[in-house]
């Protein structure tokens, strides 16, 4: 106990690019949109590739998405409502020229009933290096992490404010890419003030593992960002982007509100 | 014989939350530790004699039991067999249900918990706990998609006057799987003194066991009383189908015995007979699904059968063979459930009276002439007059 554990190289490309920004002194920046929520989604993405982001979590949209707040799940059955589907998404980031690597998150259920090589063969398509399941704990991930590394794609893990500091070990050392620790206990929304949970999931993970830490879930702001990430190695925005979004700001509104949090953890 | 070394019943409390191929917990990492601690509280409840009489003494003296099995004398002359009904109509609140919310509410006391939040469709789960909150002193707050608090609007009341808040949910398809959905977001947030009591025999590890363990009262019942009865077991045992709750508890006794076991599911949900296996809701399982995976939509009749999957037990007696899985539509349900008013004088709920529109529709073709028949009366049919008059136009 107390120490931290060093995790072997890995062959996955996100995992190497995130480390070697973490070397360079960079505070790493991921922002979340959900794929297909409207027609200028894809230029929201290169909008926020451009202002800074280190990866780019892209939502696809589940029926039933347990882990999401009132902002997501609007997102989510926008595009539900327009008709996307997992494989519309993959072929049009398939389009995408962007030198910042692309996460898909979403709900375990669709690579299951796809299948892994089904799946995979999207993913690898869309040309995206990791996947983020909430509803795939620990128990349940090993066999899609398996094939996920085979080629060559990050299956990253959750640790909770609630996860014992053994287990937390456990998933670090299992999560490929980096390892998400999640802020607060709730679903992901726009929050105030950061909890403050948030930083004790970091400083808790940053003492026992080597892997890159990432914080998300209610993290809303610039400040918000630079307070955690004095801890963390980095952060995930997710509902505080989306909204902006679904209030018509487009890629514009993006780019300037991405800049704001890459100026403010570059402050630190 | 069908091989059950697999089948849980047979494990008491180690029972790892796999039936074969199905079950399992997929739940986000922030409720596991709640998901981990209720497992424990309710392996050590279930062992401990204490609990165990509490529990059944609140089922006896408050929810009515035991029930009884009635012969159903004059539908039995017409169809031509033996039809036997296991009346937890009779219960406190009108269904099954008691049997299961008293125990999770129990439960919720012993973890030192306040609160206990459910999902519900039809209002039926939702009465149920409201009443075991009001019984045992704990907050309330159930979810309830908001076409369902329009469509039942009289339980909404029922459920408020009974000292709950319902929450109507807005998200998805307003309908139950979306009051699941809500319900489980806000667990994650106050799981610390909140505890879910999941209504049927779904989500993770260990609610389709433990939810189990609750109904399987109805079977341990009716086994020695149709056997009194009859001499016997019965050539069929048979029980609706949403969640699955009361038709694992009534199969369960009978899973070794030689009696048919038969789940009758609606045709617009029929999470078993066409489903595909999927894992949603914190279990793997079979769910009505698009070609993608995304879940879709349950249309029935009865609100409590509007459940697009299935409990992962049902998935695995299916798969293995020992229980099958039928289906029958609303204009059937509608007329078995006239038939039973009339010719016994028992209004049932719409969600049993898809077990009777089976064994009528099958009386002299799947069920000879002359079999014993034994079908779970799951819910009395008052919460289901007025829908009903509706749709027989007796309103207009
Ligand atoms: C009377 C009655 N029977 C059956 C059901 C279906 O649930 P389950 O399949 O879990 O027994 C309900 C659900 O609301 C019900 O009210």
């Amino acid at each position: 106990m107390g120490e931290i554990l060093i995790e072997n190289e890995t062959s996955c490309s996100l995992e190497v690019r995130l480390r070697s920004q973490r070397a360079k002194g960079r505070k790493i920046l991921v922002p979340y949109v959900t794929g297909g929520y409207d027609d200028s989604w894809l230029e929201t993405i290169q909008a926020i590739a451009e202002a800074g982001a280190d990866a780019i979590e892209i939502g696809i949209p589940f029926s039933d998405p347990i882990m999401d707040g009132p902002i997501i799940q609007a997102a989510s059955q926008q595009a539900l409502d327009r008709g996307v589907t997992p494989a519309s998404i993959f072929a049009q980031l398939e389009k995408l020229d962007i030198d910042v690597p692309l996460i898909a998150m979403t709900y375990c259920n669709l690579v299951f009933h796809s299948g892994f090589e089904r799946f995979g063969g999207w993913l690898s398509m869309g040309g995206v290096t990791g996947t983020i399941f909430p509803d795939l704990p620990l128990e349940e991930s090993h066999k899609w992490s398996d094939y996920a590394e085979s080629i060559g794609i990050a299956n990253i893990l959750l640790v909770a404010p609630t996860s014992s500091i053994s287990r937390s070990q456990e998933i670090a050392s299992a999560s490929r890419g980096f390892v998400y620790g999640v802020g607060l206990m709730g679903v992901t929304g726009i929050r105030a003030s950061l909890a403050e949970s948030a930083s004790k999931v970091a400083s808790s993970l940053k003492a026992i593992t080597d892997r890159v830490v990432l914080v998300g879930i209610g993290i809303s702001t610039p400040q918000q960002a630079k307070e955690v990430a004095q801890v963390s190695d980095g952060v995930i925005v997710g509902s505080a982007l989306v909204k902006r979004l679904l209030d018509g700001e487009g890629p514009n509104g993006a780019y300037a509100f991405i800049s704001s949090l890459r100026s403010g953890l570059d402050d630190l | 014989m069908t091989n059950l070394s697999q089948d849980p019943k047979a494990i008491s409390g180690d029972f790892d939350g796999r039936f074969g191929d199905f079950g399992g917990r997929y739940i986000p990492e922030s409720l596991n530790h709640a998901v981990v601690e209720l497992e424990r509280t309710f392996n050590e409840a279930w062992a401990d004699p204490e609990f165990m009489a509490t529990y059944l003494s609140i089922l006896n003296s408050y929810g009515g039991r035991p029930s009884p099995v009635t012969k159903c004398n004059n539908l039995s002359r017409s169809l031509g067999i033996e039809l036997y009904l296991k009346r937890e109509d009779l219960n406190h609140t009108g269904s099954h249900k008691i049997n299961n919310v008293i125990g999770q509410a129990l439960l919720t006391k012993r973890m030192g918990k306040t609160r206990i939040i459910a999902e519900t469709g039809a209002g039926q789960h939702g009465v149920a706990t409201a009443t075991a909150a009001a019984l045992l002193g704990l907050k309330c707050t159930v979810y309830m998609g908001e076409l369902d608090t329009e469509r039942q609007a009289l339980n909404v009341f029922r459920m408020k006057l009974l000292g709950s808040e319902v929450v109507a949910v807005t998200s998805g398809s307003r309908t139950l799987k979306d009051a699941i959905n809500e319900a489980m977001r806000e667990w994650v947030a106050c799981v610390e003194d909140t505890h879910y009591c999941i209504g049927s025999v779904m989500g993770p590890h260990p609610y389709p066991y433990m939810v189990r363990q609750f109904q399987k009262i109805i079977g341990e019942e009716a086994r020695p009383q149709i056997n009194a009865l009859i001499g016997n077991d019965p050539d069929f045992v048979i029980a609706c189908v949403g969640g699955g709750s009361n038709a694992a508890g009534t199969f369960h006794a009978f899973v070794e015995s030689r009696s048919a076991l038969i789940g009758v599911e609606p045709a617009g949900g029929a999470a078993v007979g066409r489903g595909v296996p999927g894992v949603i809701h914190g279990m793997r399982s079979q769910f009505l699904q698009d070609e993608f995976g995304q879940l879709q939509e349950a249309h029935s009749v009865s609100a409590g059968l509007d459940y697009p999957g299935v409990g992962p037990e049902h998935s695995y007696l299916s798969a293995i063979g020992r229980a099958q899985y039928e289906s029958v539509n609303d204009e059937e349900v509608l007329s078995a459930f006239q038939l039973l008013a009339r010719s016994e004088g028992i209004i049932p709920a719409l969600e049993p009276a898809h077990g009777l529109a089976y064994i009528v529709r099958e009386a002299g073709k799947a069920i000879p002439f002359g079999s014993s028949v034994l079908l779970t009366m799951s819910g009395r049919g008052d919460k289901d007059a007025e829908t009903v008059a509706h749709m027989l136009g007796y309103f207009q």
